[in-house]
């Protein structure tokens, strides 16, 4: 049974990996999970200088999901890889770290920073929807993604992944943007922009007032959105939004995905990631899969 | 070391309007200190952030914790039968320096749900000269029986109808109660007054803070509070509760 895929020439020995922002650098999660079992470690997102994020409350759950408004908060480029990727390496996992900025220019200063690093891909948060400035305006414009994606080529020594946000009209226009700009692969979903209120005290629950939902109840819209970009665009796709379990993750796949994430089921189980990975290899041993490869947009 | 498992519940009860209690069979029980926490899974699909709650007692391989029913989680976890299993994650945080109140006069403060881990930090100072202080809403209390037994109690209460009327600072001022250092852990008015006599005062003060959290474990960054120092994580004066926490010297956070 081969489980194995190829993003851009990297291969990944199985198609799990942990989505951005609730895994950390795998740091915390590795007393309970083997990381050398992932597919690939996605690392919490990184910017040029440390960020403080948001103020509190940053987190809050909702019926099937969770509201995040942590706000990027990070320890900046050069922590990172003085801590991170050395922890990381230590590990048989591929690597892939999370980009964030303000500006183009911060953007591109993380990924030249990361050119002589051991790290395998970079994915380009252009979509948190918490930060006030860069990240999600790169996101939701067509053109300005577009540009985004052209400068970090140019410099990047890792293949690109650019992350995609769902608060936009028609996804596939993104996805085809990061396509046509040199993207080698795109992921989705971010988080969907919510809001909650606290009706006793006529108040926001967070102190950004909105904030991302993840979780299971946003499972339906990320399969809808990750079968759309599959059908739009040639380069693989890292499908993720409300992975719980190996069915979840079968779901994603047979939409378009190559590779998935796990991101919220992290906090609902500490070791939802092996237990992806174990359900999928259950699944295709049910289903006489031979090589996971055939799944790939399989469905009909 | 921190374990996640699931546990068994040997033992529940209602303590008082709201308030319940659970043992918990688990290995974490071996590794847990005062002040610390574990979080506690809830089964139904819709809920899907463990709920941090305290740890009241450690009683050999069993943890006893005290919880309120907040929301939908913790209104299941009092909804459980004995011989349940329970998915915890635990011990979590730093505990209280117990060391700092070792031939020392020290005040152990409580506050609503703020209460229980004062327990197990009475048991780990027994014989020493702490006074225990607690504050409630009304005559409804829970735990009171098990603080007389471990250490001097004082009570106050917001209607007055136990002990002295108000909260557990109006209880040091008229009790005029003295100490070397103060543990505490309670709503953030409380800590924020205990930390401003503690500054006023020139003692030390250890407060336990909550936080919305989701993780658990250090990786989200839900919990933070502003720190003093630059945090262990980010270098941004943003300590997480759940890991460099719960419980803080007040001098090091902005509150």
């Amino acid at each position: 049974m081969n489980t194995s895929v190829k993003i851009a020439g990297v291969e990944f020995k199985n198609p799990v990996t942990t989505a951005s922002g609730t895994f950390g650098s795998g740091m915390e999660y590795s007393q309970f999970v083997d990381l050398s079992r992932l597919g690939a470690v996605t690392t919490k997102g990184v910017a040029l200088t440390p960020w403080q994020g948001n103020p509190t409350i940053r987190v809050t759950e909702v019926y099937g999901g969770m509201l995040n408004a942590i706000g990027l908060q990070n320890p900046g480029i050069e922590v990172f890889c003085e801590r991170d990727i050395p922890f990381l390496k230590k590990y048989d996992t591929k690597i892939i770290v999370n980009v964030c900025g303000k500006t183009v220019e911060e953007y591109v200063g993380v990924v030249e920073k990361l050119a002589s690093q051991p790290v395998d891909m970079l994915e380009i948060n252009v979509s948190c929807p918490n930060v006030k400035e860069g990240a999600i305006a790169f996101g939701q414009d067509a053109k300005a993604l577009e540009n985004i994606t052209r400068e970090i080529k140019k410099v990047a020594k890792q293949p690109v992944i650019m992350k995609l946000s769902p608060n936009v009209t028609r996804i596939a226009d993104m996805a085809r943007a990061a396509e046509a700009a040199g993207a080698d692969a795109i992921s989705l979903i971010n988080t969907i922009t919510g809001m909650k209120i606290d009706i006793n005290r006529r108040k926001f629950v967070l102190a950004n007032k909105t904030g991302g939902m993840s979780g299971p109840a946003i499972k339906p819209v990320a399969v809808r959105m990750v079968y759309e970009c599959a059908q739009a665009v040639k380069i693989p796709i890292i499908g993720m939004g409300g992975i719980m379990n190996g069915e979840d993750a079968i779901e994603f796949i047979l939409a378009g995905a190559t590779m998935v994430a796990v991101g919220a089921a992290n906090f609902t189980n500490p070791l939802a990631t092996v237990e992806v990975i174990d359900g999928i290899e259950r699944y295709m041993k049910e289903q006489n899969v031979a090589d996971i490869n055939e799944l790939i947009g399989a469905v009909q | 070391m921190q374990i996640f498992e699931k546990s068994t519940l040997v033992k529940c009860g209602r303590l008082s309007e709201g308030i319940y209690e659970m043992y918990l069979k688990t290995g974490a029980a071996e590794y847990a200190k005062p002040g610390q926490f574990v979080m506690v899974y809830p089964s139904d699909a819709s809920t899907i952030l463990p709920r941090p709650i305290s740890i009241c007692e450690v009683c050999e391989d069993t943890l006893r914790l005290v919880y309120r029913v907040q929301g939908k989680g913790t209104r299941e976890f009092s909804l459980y039968k004995e011989g349940e299993s329970v998915k915890v994650l635990g011990p979590i945080g730093n505990g209280f320096p117990v060391e700092e109140g070792r031939g020392r006069k020290s005040i152990l403060i409580g506050g609503g749900i703020g209460v229980p881990p004062i327990l197990e930090l009475a048991k780990a100072l027994k014989g020493e000269d702490t006074t225990i202080l607690v504050g409630y809403r009304n005559s409804d209390m829970f735990l009171t029986e098990d603080f007389k037994k471990q250490a001097p109690l004082e009570v106050a209460t917001e209607d007055g109808s136990v002990g002295v009327k108000g909260n557990v600072m109006d209880v040091i001022r008229e009790k005029n109660l003295k100490c070397d250092v103060i543990f505490a852990c309670g709503p953030m008015p409380m800590l924020r007054a205990i930390k401003k006599y503690a500054e006023e005062t020139g003692i030390k003060a250890y407060i336990s803070l909550e936080e919305r959290m989701a993780c658990g474990v250090g990786a989200c960054l839900g919990c933070v509070c502003k720190t003093t120092k630059k945090d262990e994580h980010s270098h941004v004066n943003n300590a997480r509760v759940c890991t460099e926490g719960p419980v803080f010297e007040a001098r090091e956070v902005e509150i």
